[in-house]
């Protein structure tokens, strides 16, 4: 690689690195703020809180019911990895190691909710659920969020089957293991850190997931960031510091995952969905 | 074979099993029947009911009524326009950004950490940013004291409850997004091109221009195209960061408006319907003009 | 001919050195390069060629030492300013460029007008024989074909230097041999000055004037490929010339420029190529070639033969010796696995070299 050391070069890194080191600035100040105003005990016209005090997290888990949100949460999550992770890796199993007619279209149709935002989809999906009665219920929510998880389990999978050479099932094979087993003993440990992955990163996705779970959520189904957004819109009738407590709180569930999710993937995957090219 | 007995002969032939496996048909392939069904029932069925369903107005009419009122109602069609206003101003700069910062950072040896930090925002997604934003931005917020005791500004500048502040949330969770794609196909190019371009003579502004630019525009295009739906679909933000009843009044509102408030399922899958078609139509158009550029592989070519 | 390379008289590396990475790293290294002059570079893999190659068009910064080009100081150009020519390993050739556009990048980048960029192009085509092609695009040409493009692309620009980087490593075995007599034409139709890298020895010897050999970024050994061939320097530039059996043993004698050896007591002499004292260690390193198979005397050791292959005129054969020595010999005759032979050299065919100091060496 190629490191210009021209005066011109020098100014033009150094304005892109300034431009850089703005942004991630505001972005940590933006979190700041939510962080510093849920521990304020009044925040008016200063650069800091008068005090300091933790009673807005108490005061935020009875007003919102956090307790009951969590749960509704993690269950709803739950849910999503477990059948996107089934339905996923078992497609992008056949999809990975058989060619036939029709192949492209089904790929096709796994890659379309990934890229159509989930609010244009959203609208309709939930129009087809109310009508069945679904929406308002936890399987309607969950359903709902595995619209876009299933393609995703199913993209991450494909690339990290096709690595797996596929002679070492037929050896498998040869050396006498029927499917079931050949599945235990031989597959599932070499894709488990490709499903791990992918699995993580979709918990991850689900638990911000906000549009679908909007549309379709039902007062006793509505996940974290859902009763987050509510509150934030109804801002004015609760204090700013108690919803900014709620909000610290969707803040650690979200990144407690994230980290989790960082030792096993590479960050650019939660965006691009494919194996960055190594760095020069 | 006894050719004289054909019906014989349709008794030894391939079985149906080995005949739909011989075109790639077996078990294993049955393994997709489940998820593809999935997107059949949740994705296609839908997107096919909401079409049908856009054509019969709640409020009785002809089949095109949903569509002439929308297109007839300022208060309708006007979200189209500022939608737009919004959309692609913020992705034109989030990408006019990403490029010069995508092209520092593939020298960075330890790109990690700066990745992880880029990668918060689209994690934490947009209702909390949103509710940073009113603090961070809002007229007592940390942003304005800077600017106020730095000298800059007299009067706190309203950043929150209008176009600024939605722009400033598209700007802070697209522009990540768009970075980190760029970022994918810029290190995607062999970096031998640009050495070999320096050794013919080029410096660092005619390797951009001939060598990196013509390769990268078909990844820009794409990336256009994705962080552009994803700005057109901006919603939570608009409603908390903006003016949801004026000026950013998107198309996502009208259509959410239509049908969750007012129960017009019709009228709110009519407006989802333009919605999608606003977005196909600039992809496609995008995406067409990519047909003028090089397409293939980015590394040197080898044999 | 109209593609007239620059003329100049000298290429000077003057202790040379980079330090970053353990791996890049070049010490010293100081070399003369004439004009017209073809120079291989040779070493294994990690032995600091191709940094060298690199810190010599620019694409890698020099923290020691000083590159002149007769009197004016390059190192401290940037890689457009140098105006070297330059074939990658894997041709780097433009994706997006057809042939045609390929070679002409850089005379584009130059400015040069049209008429004279097409007159020169069209020249450069000619020269690598590749005229009919010019617009079809890199992925398109064959592995050989690439490669003519890469050679005309780095020409066509007239440099005072072509650099080359293991350019025929791609290439299978017969077009390997094909292009390698290409680029010895094509260097002496031009008048052309090139720096070769590579690890093959035998493109090397067949193609270089002179050869450097490096190892752990140090200049090992300068000469034409006949003084490397017959009179390596070290052990490990003649281990890199198929000195195959290293016999390591005691210095016995040394006198007149021959030393004699006690390898597992039998004595071998050979010609000394190092500064040897009595009793110290050494190596004598013997050509596959120039062992016989013959019967007990002076120069002749004792090995149990381990295999025999047929290679259609001669014999290979492989045995050990009592003490542990891998042997590799040719013969005229079968000789049975398991049977124990003598395998003696000619004294003069025998090369004695000290026993290397231990770490860098």
């Amino acid at each position: 690689m190629i490191r210009d050391t021209t005066l011109g070069s020098k100014l033009w890194a150094a304005a892109v690195w300034v431009l850089v080191g703005f942004f991630i600035l505001n972005l940590l100040a933006m979190i700041a703020t939510v962080v510093t105003s849920s521990f304020a005990t009044r925040w008016l016209g200063t650069w800091l809180p008068v005090g300091f005090t933790t009673r807005w997290y108490t005061s935020a888990w009875s007003e919102f019911q956090l307790w009951d949100v969590l749960i509704v949460t993690f269950q709803v999550v739950g849910a999503v990895v477990l059948i996107s992770g089934a339905l996923g890796v078992t497609a992008a199993y056949a999809l990975a190691r058989r060619d036939f007619p029709g192949k492209k279209l089904l790929v096709l149709l796994f890659l379309l909710p990934l890229l159509i935002p989930p609010i244009t989809f959203g609208i309709p999906l939930a129009t087809v659920l109310y009508q069945t009665g679904l929406a308002g219920t936890f399987w309607g929510v969950v359903a709902a969020n595995l619209v876009p998880t299933v393609p995703f389990v199913i993209l991450v999978m494909i690339p990290f089957i096709e690595q797996i050479d596929p002679k070492i099932e037929a050896a498998a094979r040869v050396f006498g293991a029927n499917t079931f087993k050949l599945f235990v003993h031989v597959l599932l440990p070499l894709l488990l850190p490709g499903i791990l992955a992918a699995l993580l990163l979709v918990l991850v996705r689900t638990i911000a997931m906000f549009e679908l779970t909007f549309l379709v959520a039902g007062p006793t189904s509505q996940t974290l960031v859902v009763s987050l957004y509510y509150a934030v819109f109804a801002a004015g009738v609760r204090s700013v510091q108690s919803i900014d407590a709620m909000a610290v709180i969707y803040m650690v569930t979200t990144l407690v995952w994230l980290i989790i999710a960082l030792r096993f993937v590479n960050p650019t995957q939660i965006v691009t969905r494919a194996k960055q090219q190594p760095a020069h | 074979m006894d050719a004289l007995a054909p019906a014989t002969t349709i008794d030894h032939g391939p079985s149906l099993r080995q005949r739909l496996a011989a075109n790639g048909f077996d078990a294993v392939t049955l393994l997709v029947v489940p998820a593809a069904i999935l997107s059949l029932l949740l994705f296609i069925y839908p997107f096919a009911f909401g079409f049908v369903l856009s054509f019969e107005p709640k409020a009785g009419g002809d089949w095109l009524a949903n569509y002439r009122r929308f297109f007839s109602d300022a208060f309708l069609y006007e979200t189209i326009a500022k939608t737009l206003w919004l959309a692609v101003p913020v992705t034109l700069l989030n990408l006019l950004l990403a490029v010069p910062v995508a092209f520092r950072v593939r020298l960075m040896r330890r790109q990690r950490l700066l990745t992880t930090i880029l990668v918060l925002p689209i994690t934490l997604g947009t209702v909390l940013v949103a509710e940073g934003l009113l603090n961070y931005l809002g007229p007592q917020g940390w942003f304005n004291r800077t600017l106020m005791t730095f000298g800059l500004i007299s009067q706190p500048l309203k950043l929150v409850h209008n176009y600024w502040g939605v722009f400033a949330s598209l700007l802070i969770t697209g522009f990540p997004f768009t970075f980190l794609l760029t970022l994918s196909y810029v290190t995607g190019i062999d970096p031998a091109l640009e050495q070999a371009a320096a050794t013919l003579g080029a410096n660092a502004w005619q390797r951009f221009r001939h060598v990196y630019l013509p390769l990268l525009m078909p990844g820009f295009a794409i990336t256009f195209c994705l962080s552009f739906v994803q700005a057109f679909s901006v919603f939570p933000s608009a409603v908390l960061l903006g003016e949801p009843a004026g000026l950013t009044r998107v198309i996502s509102i009208a259509a959410a408006q239509a049908a969750f408030e007012e129960y017009d399922y019709s009228m709110g899958s009519a407006i989802a319907m333009i919605m999608g078609f606003v977005q196909l139509g600039i992809v496609v158009a995008v995406l067409a003009s990519r047909g003028l550029f090089y397409r293939g592989p980015a590394s040197g070519a080898k044999g | 001919m109209t593609i007239a390379l620059s003329q100049f008289d000298e290429v000077r590396l003057d202790r040379v050195s980079r330090d970053f990475g353990a791996l890049n790293a070049l010490r010293d290294i100081s070399l003369t390069i004439r004009r017209r002059e073809f120079i291989a570079l040779l070493g294994p893999s990690g032995c600091g060629k191709s940094t060298t190659l690199n810190c010599i068009a620019g694409l890698l910064p020099v923290t020691g030492g000083a590159i002149w080009l007769d009197k004016s100081r390059v190192d401290t150009l940037r890689p457009e300013e140098r105006g070297f020519g330059m074939v990658f390993q894997n041709y780097a050739l433009f994706p997006h460029l057809n042939v045609r556009q390929n070679i002409g990048f850089g005379l584009k980048m130059r400015g040069t007008p049209k008429a004279e960029m097409d007159r020169k192009v069209n020249e450069a085509l000619a020269l690598v024989r590749l005229q009919g092609q010019e617009n079809k695009l890199p992925g398109q040409l064959s592995g050989g074909q690439q490669q003519r493009v890469a050679i005309a692309r780095a020409i066509v620009i007239e440099p005072p230097l072509v650099l080359m980087d293991e350019p025929l490593s791609n290439l299978d075995a017969k077009l390997r041999l094909e292009m390698r007599a290409e680029i010895r034409r094509i260097h002496n139709e031009l008048g052309a000055t090139t720096i070769y890298v590579t690890h093959d020895q035998d493109e090397a010897l067949s193609l270089a004037d002179r050869i450097v050999v490096l190892r752990d970024g140090v200049v090992r050994q300068v000469g034409t490929p006949k003084e490397l061939y017959e009179a390596p320097a070290h052990l490990d530039v003649a281990d890199f010339m198929g000195f195959r059996n290293k016999l390591k043993g005691k210095v016995v004698a040394v006198e007149n420029g021959r030393a004699v050896l006690d390898v597992e007591g039998a004595r071998i002499s050979g010609v000394a190529r190092e500064r040897l004292s009595p009793g110290s260690s050494a190596y004598a390193a013997i050509r596959p070639d120039d062992l016989e198979v013959g019967e007990a005397g002076p120069n002749a050791i004792a090995v149990t033969v381990d295999t025999i292959e047929y290679r259609g005129r001669e014999f290979v054969g492989t045995a050990h010796s009592a003490g542990g020595f891998d042997f590799v010999f040719r013969s005229h005759q079968a000789v049975e696995p398991g049977s124990t032979v003598y395998l003696r050299a000619d004294d003069g065919r025998v090369l004695v070299f000290a026993e290397p100091t231990q770490g860098r060496n």
